[in-house]
């Protein structure tokens, strides 16, 4: 079985695991907790934020655990409807379901409008397009995505930033499927929120966080505890929390190696791709500028390309046809059609990891000459 | 930082369990082999998938609810949120007033004040001097808008045990949804969403050997609720995020173990609750017992002792020194210092003091009689050097 769809989700690290693992069997008291069981697994949370705090750049205090990124995300949209006095958000077409529909859910409300910037046949943001929007109009919750997680476009975060410094929005960066695999510098990108969900680094799911900016405050988006300094109640998950960090810590130790070798591996299957498929064509960035995991691949319309990503799937490739969570096929791609992609054409998203190789690559290649 | 010799014993399972070595087992597969995202359509997402509706199905059997009223989610305070709030808000065109009692978690008290901020009137039923809430003012209560009525099943900290059956008829007669709150009592005591006219019940993985970071919600077929978690569209469109498989896995196996161990546990636990109840009668005669006897969980004991109830936080220090974790009640409220005396034995009437000064004990799967015998020959000792500072000063 050969697995290209580490932006679904990825094979959790070795020593991930074996830190779960033995936070499993010899940590379970409840952090809130006066007593020595509780001290223990207080102390143990305190250290993974700090870890993960000086991973990126930042404060602990700025560092709140969430379930996931979705949830992260959630929280920020209504906190800014809530608490910041927002009641525009710029986004795009192209982002996740869950700013999407958090948005929607924003709007269904009446507490907020949406307004969108449009893409290029490419994938990309027009910058100019997005300060005009930004400019004209109150103040905004400007939604975009760093890394896109189906044609893997990256965001010029530095303009944005720039942007919404320049008309005091505020900027929410869904990082899910770059932290991990990027240098990030929230501050100097004026990121005033970032979502993060360990499952997409070869971390547990279940587990993720909110990056929230020191100056900002939002409210809650559940009530209980005084768990996260109040920020998200509920007895914190002490494995996941401790699989996340150190998740991060193998992502970021060998980041460089890591990036170079895997994106070595997409020019490697982009090369042999172009050799056995004519017609073959890129959707988005992701042939070359996009980030180094993702590829997404056009072949062009024949008797089985319908049929090729379950093809693939018979013969033990494992791709996919979009993001995971919208679950349908490739027509159903709200990415693919925002940016105009022929549609009568296959789409297939391959998306590599660390743990792949040359060899699984050439397989593929073999595989995919065979059902085309 | 203990003596590596001295003895712990663990007494603080209401606030939370180890992990079940069998649990463990079942969860490690989910972390290394079985990582595939649910919602994929490909052999690694469809073989997650597969054990995720199985671990679903097992699960609602184990409340005799069907499959697709489970509701994964990240815990008990998630899923009273995400109860609290799904109803009030989709229900709102009916009526904007809520029912909760007046001893529940903190997430649900919580809840209710936000929701207040948001246009929504909540009641709340007192209880009387044994915890357990007065039928007759929820009747009262309960009128044209009214939407929703949410009552633990158990208490966590005195484990009063609800006559939710009761209110569950209530509420199904005067066509209003009824939510329990089941963290505490799923597991140890059984429990029946349908012979209990449940609509929605809120249930945890780390209160019963699971792991942290995963619950569940049931919602009742036919439910009017609106979502928190907006996104993918997994869990029926309900809650939105990849499914936390290994955490659900250890969900499922946590509540088979129960399930299959409740039988005998009420006997064995209750019979160590007695034994501790008899040892701390026999050695002190001020000591008394907050709450009902009779409607309560087998695996709890909140006691004080009279005249020592300023001492309390003292003699948790001197017990967490001798390696023994006790707990003053329910360890979410330990954050908040403004609220150090226990909003649940003042709603029973207890004086702020004496609300100050209770010792919860929970048992649980790993207690043995040595640790009742050690516990009392401990806690003995410890008030006894108290008692003698006490006098002295």
């Amino acid at each position: 079985m050969i697995y290209f769809d580490n932006a679904a989700t990825t094979a959790l690290d070795t020593e991930v695991i074996e830190r779960m693992y033995g936070v499993m069997k010899n940590t379970f008291g409840n952090p809130s907790s006066v007593h020595a069981y509780g001290v223990q697994a207080r102390a143990l949370i305190d250290e993974c934020r700090e870890k993960v705090a000086s991973l990126l750049h930042v404060s602990p205090s700025e560092i709140f655990f969430t379930s996931c990124g979705t949830e992260a995300i959630n929280m920020v949209i209504a906190g800014c409807c809530n608490d910041l006095n927002i009641h525009r958000i710029i986004t795009s077409p192209l982002e996740h379901h869950a700013v999407m529909h958090a948005c929607e859910h924003e709007v269904k409300l009446g507490r907020c409008k949406v307004e969108l910037v449009k893409p290029d046949n490419k994938g990309n943001i027009n910058i100019e397009e997005l300060e005009n929007i930004v400019k004209n109009g109150e103040r905004a919750l400007v939604c975009l995505m760093h890394a896109n997680n189906e044609i893997g476009n990256l965001l010029s975060i530095a303009e944005v930033g720039e942007i919404c410094r320049k008309y005091n929005a505020y900027f929410l960066c869904d990082t899910v499927q770059s932290i991990g695999k990027f240098d990030h510098d929230f501050k100097e990108n004026n990121i005033h929120f970032a979502a993060c969900s360990a499952h997409k680094f070869h971390g547990p799911k279940g587990i993720g966080f909110l990056y929230l900016n020191g100056d900002i405050k939002i409210s809650p988006l559940l009530q209980g505890g005084g768990q996260e300094r109040n920020m998200r109640p509920g007895t914190e998950n002490i494995y996941g929390i401790a699989g996340l960090a150190k998740a991060m810590e193998v992502a970021y130790r060998n980041l460089e190696a890591d990036v170079a070798y895997i994106k070595s591996l997409k020019a490697y299957m982009v090369k042999r791709l172009k050799e056995v498929i004519s017609d073959v064509g890129f959707n988005g960035e992701s042939e070359e500028n996009g980030l180094h995991t993702i590829l997404n691949v056009s072949f062009p319309e024949t008797r089985k390309s319908d049929m090729l990503l379950y093809n693939l799937d018979i013969e033990g490739i494992t791709a996919s046809g979009g993001s995971a969570c919208t679950s349908g096929s490739v027509t159903e791609s709200h990415v693919l059609k925002a940016i105009v992609a022929d549609l009568k054409r296959t789409a297939i998203r391959f998306s590599f990891s660390k743990f792949n190789t040359m060899d699984e690559v050439d397989k593929c290649i073999e595989v995919i000459k065979k059902v085309s | 930082m203990l003596a590596s010799n001295t003895k712990k014993i663990y007494l603080d399972n209401a606030s939370t369990t180890p992990i079940d070595s069998r649990v463990l087992e079942a969860m490690l597969p989910y972390l290394s082999d079985y990582f595939g995202n649910a919602s994929s359509l490909h052999s690694f997402g469809t073989t997650v998938k597969e054990s995720l509706d199985n671990f679903r199905s097992q699960l609602a059997g184990f409340i005799n609810a069907q499959s697709d009223e489970i509701i994964f989610t990240s815990g008990g305070t998630e899923a009273n949120n995400f109860a609290l709030k799904g109803i009030a808000f989709a229900n709102r065109s009916k009526g904007n007033h809520i029912i909760v009692s007046a001893i529940e978690h903190d997430c649900i008290l919580n809840t209710c004040k936000w929701l207040e901020t948001q246009g929504f009137y909540i009641s709340y039923v007192p209880v009387d001097s044994d915890g357990l809430v007065d039928m007759e003012k929820l009747k009262r209560f309960i009128n044209a808008r009214t939407t929703l009525v949410s009552v633990m099943h158990a208490n966590n900290e005195i484990g009063a045990i609800q006559p939710i059956e009761e209110i569950g008829r209530l509420c199904r007669e005067r066509n209003v949804y009824f939510h329990t709150d089941a963290c505490q009592s799923f597991g140890k005591i059984p429990v029946d969403v349908v012979s209990q006219n449940i609509s929605l019940m809120s249930l945890n993985a780390h209160k019963i050997y699971g792991p942290k970071g995963v619950g569940c919600l049931y919602v009742k077929k036919g439910v009017n609720i609106t979502p928190l978690l907006h996104g993918g569209g997994q869990e029926f469109g309900l809650r939105s995020t990849t499914e936390n498989i290994a955490g659900i896995a250890g969900f499922a196996k946590a509540a088979e173990l129960c399930m299959n161990e409740m039988g005998t546990e009420i006997g064995r636990i209750t019979h160590l609750r007695n034994k501790l109840v008899e040892g701390l009668q026999n050695k002190f005669e001020d000591f008394y017992i907050n709450g009902s006897m009779t409607h309560r969980l087998p695996n709890n004991l909140n006691f004080a002792v009279h005249g020592l109830e300023g001492e309390t936080i003292r003699l948790l220090l001197l017990l967490d020194e001798n390696g023994i974790a006790v707990s003053a009640g329910s360890a979410c409220s330990n954050n908040d210092t403004s609220k150090s005396a226990s909003h649940v034995l003042q709603a029973m009437g207890k004086d702020p003091f004496e609300a100050r000064g209770a010792i919860r004990v929970s048992l649980g799967r790993f207690n043995t009689e040595d640790d009742i015998d050690h516990f009392l020959k401990t806690i003995l000792q410890e008030i006894n050097k108290l008692s003698s500072i006490f006098s002295k000063t």
